[in-house]
């Protein structure tokens, strides 16, 4: 019954997609979280910046952007993420850089909106006892925020799951691509669709339980 | 609140300031300077290769066609994944559990899977099981993948938004004597297609972003397969690329500016109960929070 599965790396496709996501939400964690500090910064460049930085990554689809990372990037620009002659490690990296720079932008409305969620009196607080901007984000705001931002951030993680499967445009030999080459492949469409939909439901549901009831605790009691 | 955060500057601090911004003018200086320097290297900077984009051929045979098949698509997929979702999130709201597990399991799964993969699905099902010409078959496929995945997006906006009704509202409509159909059409389900407005057009952004990965992976002729052929025609991958990004960004810039409005205006309407489902509640849209089954908020904007 499971002889479709003969010759295929179904558990290594899914293992790049992992990687793919891992090493993406760090990315975008520490990008998204630089772009909030610019977004509420004492410095109207910078808030421009963060501003339409958002805007415009929130309205390319990611298809775009990813494309753009192969085509422009790398083939005009010349970044090729230091694998200029591995052209699958050059794609993995690419996509890595574009899924990053994609969800950042995801990431800093969520920390955003938490930030927003942390009472007025604490930032004052911080000014009254003479802590500067920088401090007061870094010691008072963000860490409270942080806590508020685990549910949204875990739902920004699991879109970011999914949209690793776009990585297969440039062809980085994730589940999708798999997938596509074992449709087009075996005799069993219906079980090759369920296997991989069963892949992401196994990767996506346990992180947003988990994250959720991680989120429920953390979250600050008002 | 931003604003909270830090004092009106002083002296010291408008110095800091204005040192912070030249310092950081510089970086995106810098940044523009090597792009501009690569792009002048690999010749994307000739008159050339931009003349394309001021003449109507390319628009008439290119872009134009391709933007008509985006908007094709993403209109058509969320006409036919509104109802699937309201009656799914209907469904999921219902008393008896054999109606309410079933709509759950079905939104959660089609939440939780990639729309990629919906599409290849799609496709291959096409390509075997139904005589769909191959010509129409990236499409059907397309349109597909959009509404299996919108609708169940939907029906938890539907969800969210009856519930976000006051119970006030379902309590008097029967104590008037109406059934619990004619509660939903006649009460619930007017109030919450109001509520759920600003909700559903900044979907409408999620939804013509995805068209493009039809076009990609699919040969779906939307605009990111009409660039391919473009820039194949003209050799200005450069160009293309900042030619569709803009025209992509103006199409959901304005469909959220729309959303917003909406939000607002009807935020600050008299009537109706004053709530709204705005894109940030879809963003956190989490079925712990709204009260479901089981789920995991399979993270539905983005």
């Amino acid at each position: 019954m499971f002889d479709f599965l003969e010759g295929y790396d179904v558990l290594g496709a899914f293992w790049t997609t992992v990687q793919l996501t891992a090493l993406s939400a760090v990315g975008s964690l520490v990008w998204g979280t630089l772009l909030a500090g610019m977004r509420v910064s004492p410095v109207p460049l910078m808030r421009g910046f963060g501003t339409a930085y958002v805007n415009i990554v929130r309205n390319i689809p990611l298809t775009v952007i990813i494309v753009f990372s192969s085509l422009g990037l790398a083939d005009i620009f010349g970044v090729t993420m230091g694998a200029s002659d591995d052209f699958k490690l050059q794609g993995f990296r690419l996509a890595v850089l574009s899924l990053s720079a994609y969800t950042a932008a995801f990431v800093c409305e969520a920390i955003r909106s938490g930030i927003n969620t942390v009472p007025v009196g604490q930032a004052e607080a911080a000014r009254a006892i003479g802590l500067s901007f920088s401090q007061s984000l870094r010691l008072i705001v963000l860490p409270q925020a942080f806590r508020a931002v685990i549910a949204p951030l875990a739902n920004v993680l699991i879109a970011l799951t999914k949209n690793t499967t776009v990585a297969a445009a440039i062809g980085v030999a994730e589940a999708a691509t798999l997938m596509k080459t074992m449709l087009e492949n075996e005799a069993q469409t219906i079980a090759v669709g369920a296997l991989f939909a069963l892949g992401f439901v196994v990767l996506t549901l346990p992180t947003g339980l988990l994250l959720g009831w991680v989120g429920k605790r953390m979250a600050v009691k008002r | 609140m931003s604003s909270v955060l830090y004092d009106a500057p002083g002296p010291r601090a408008r110095q800091r300031n204005i040192a912070l911004s030249i310092v950081f003018f510089l970086l995106l200086a810098l940044l523009l300077w090597w792009a501009w320097g690569k792009m002048d290297d690999k010749n994307q900077l000739e008159w050339a290769l931009w003349e394309p984009f001021v003449t109507a051929q390319a628009w008439n045979t290119y872009l134009l066609p391709g933007l008509g098949n985006t908007i094709k698509a993403a209109a058509l997929s969320v006409v036919i994944a509104l109802p699937l979702g309201a009656v799914f999130g209907i469904a999921r709201m219902s008393d008896h559990r054999w109606v309410r597990v079933p709509a759950g399991v079905v939104v959660e799964f089609f939440r939780a899977v990639p729309v990629l993969l919906l599409m290849l699905f799609a496709m291959e099902f096409y390509v075997r099981s139904t005589n769909v010409s191959s010509d129409d078959r990236p499409f059907y496929a397309v349109v597909t993948g959009l509404v299996l995945y919108n609708a169940s997006v939907l029906a938890e906006v539907v969800r969210a938004g009856i519930l976000s009704l006051p119970k006030g509202q379902t309590e008097a409509a029967y104590a008037v004597g109406l059934r619990k159909g004619q509660t939903m059409s006649s009460i619930l389900l007017p109030q919450a297609v109001t509520v759920m407005l600003p909700a559903i057009v900044s979907q409408l952004v999620v939804i013509v972003k995805d068209t493009a990965l039809g076009g990609v992976m699919l040969t779906f002729p939307e605009l990111m397969s009409s660039r391919s052929t473009l820039a194949a025609n003209y050799a200005n991958v450069v160009p293309s690329f900042i030619v569709v990004g803009i025209i992509f960004v103006a199409l959901n810039f304005a469909l959220t500016t729309f959303a917003s409005w909406l939000e607002r205006r009807l935020r600050r309407s008299k009537r109706g109960t004053g709530k709204v489902l705005g894109a940030e509640d879809v963003e956190e849209l989490n079925a712990a929070e709204v009260g479901g089954s089981f789920g995991a908020g399979a993270g539905g904007s983005i």
